[in-house]
């Protein structure tokens, strides 16, 4: 048993330097070297209020330079950072350290489904692909250049508000088991742009794009697994999106 | 020194010498069946839709049917030791039971047969594996559909 003296002389330091160490597990892969991804254990002195992209940037900084990960805006805006931390996709820039268990070792992977090219690096083009494929652009039949904005009413706006906040991080799209099986399939994050500009009254092209999405490898593959709803870091409601482009298809249809 | 070295590179790598460096990277693994710009655009049927609509729609029916021929066969008038030829014999006497039981075969094959085919789509990663594994269920399933079509309509009570 301590003595109550000691006690408060701990207690004291405690309050006094908010770091705790936190270990790192990350997955390694550099094909300068090897073949093989390896785990790779770093211990940090880190504050528990910081997030994991403060413990990679430790890292990077301090331990091993060589570390290798996407980042740019680092507050949740750019969506570069999305991986699979404690096996859960996030943006690495969101999420504090004191939020996923630091007693335990924090996994950091890339996020799975699209090919690794170098640590927590990964090909991004065939997301980038499929979201060219369903056209996020606006389309309209007009030739000519408009003399004045497009107007529209709130209610028109608030009916495609919540997938106008999609930051291509690919979190959702690398969550979805179809799409780690069979990257043919658009993926929730492509829907999701397409959803954005189907239900826009400003735009003439939802015909165009939801025929795209009738498709083998359309909204048909969803299995609804709601993976990408829990993925997704700006909290948009992928799942339920791609149920109205699939009641949207039915309509038309019938 | 020298000798460890001319035979390791005979036998090949051996543990700690590197075999990739930067002239000679890794070949990355690429993830199966990747979406490119040469991947095929939208074929215009809607196919895909009945599939998933019918998926919806049998699966409601074959709630009531399946439970209900559950309910009749093992739980009803004594339970499954009442099931024998004549008992099968006397309920398709009837056109009614024929037609559940037409329905119910023709509805749950066609069920499991879509959703063995969107496992197949989902899971098998090369074009020969999904055109035989595909091949194999459809064979499977007409021959399964017809066999049992034919027993419903051609039922004789008084073969021997």
């Amino acid at each position: 048993m301590a003595t109550p003296v000691l006690d408060k002389a701990e207690a004291e330091a405690q309050a006094a330097s908010p770091y705790i160490t936190v270990t790192f597990r990350v997955r390694r892969f550099n094909p300068e070297v090897s073949g093989e991804a390896v785990w790779e254990d770093f211990q940090l002195e880190i504050d528990p209020k910081e997030r994991v992209l403060d413990g990679l940037h430790k890292i990077k900084w301090e331990l091993d330079g060589t570390l290798t990960f996407r980042r740019s805006c680092a507050h949740g805006i750019c969506g570069s950072d999305a991986m699979r931390i404690n096996g859960k996709n996030r943006l690495a820039c969101k999420t504090l350290i004191k939020d996923i268990n630091p007693e335990k070792p924090i996994t950091v992977e890339p996020i799975k489904g699209l090919t690794v090219l170098k640590d927590l690096v990964v090909d991004m083009e065939p997301f980038f692909q499929a979201y060219r494929d369903v056209m996020p652009f606006l389309i309209t039949k007009e030739t000519n250049e408009p003399t004045r904005e497009r107007l529209q009413s709130a209610e028109d706006r608030e009916r495609f508000d919540d997938t106008t906040k999609c930051i291509l991080c690919a979190a959702c799209t690398s969550s979805c088991p179809v799409f780690w099986n069979d990257g043919q399939y658009f993926g929730p994050a492509a829907i999701v742009n397409a959803h954005r500009f189907i239900f826009d009254s400003r735009d003439e092209a939802g015909e165009q794009r939801l025929e795209i999405l009738n498709d083998k490898d359309g909204v048909w593959r969803c299995r609804t697994t709601f993976n990408c709803t829990d993925a997704c870091p700006r909290g948009i409601e992928v799942t339920k999106a791609i149920a109205e482009v699939k009641r949207a298809l039915i309509t038309r249809r019938f | 020194m020298s000798t460890t070295e001319t035979t390791a590179a005979g036998i090949g790598p051996v543990e700690g010498a590197a075999v990739y460096n930067v002239d000679n990277p890794a070949p990355v693994i690429e993830a199966p069946r990747k979406r490119t710009r040469k991947t095929p655009k939208s074929t215009r049927g809607n196919f895909e839709l009945y599939g998933w609509l019918f998926m919806r729609l049998s699966g409601v029916v074959l709630v009531v049917l399946v439970l209900g021929h559950l309910l009749i066969q093992l739980v009803l008038d004594g339970g499954v030791s009442k099931i024998g030829f004549a008992f099968v014999a006397g309920r398709w006497a009837s056109p009614f039971w024929q037609l559940w039981d037409l329905a119910m075969l023709w509805l749950a094959m066609l069920h499991g047969c879509n959703g063995l085919r969107t496992v197949v789509n989902d899971y098998a990663e090369r074009a020969n594996t999904r055109l035989w594994l595909k091949a194999l269920l459809y064979t499977a399933t007409v021959f399964t559909i017809l066999l049992g079509t034919l027993v419903i309509f051609t039922f004789d009570p008084n073969i021997r």
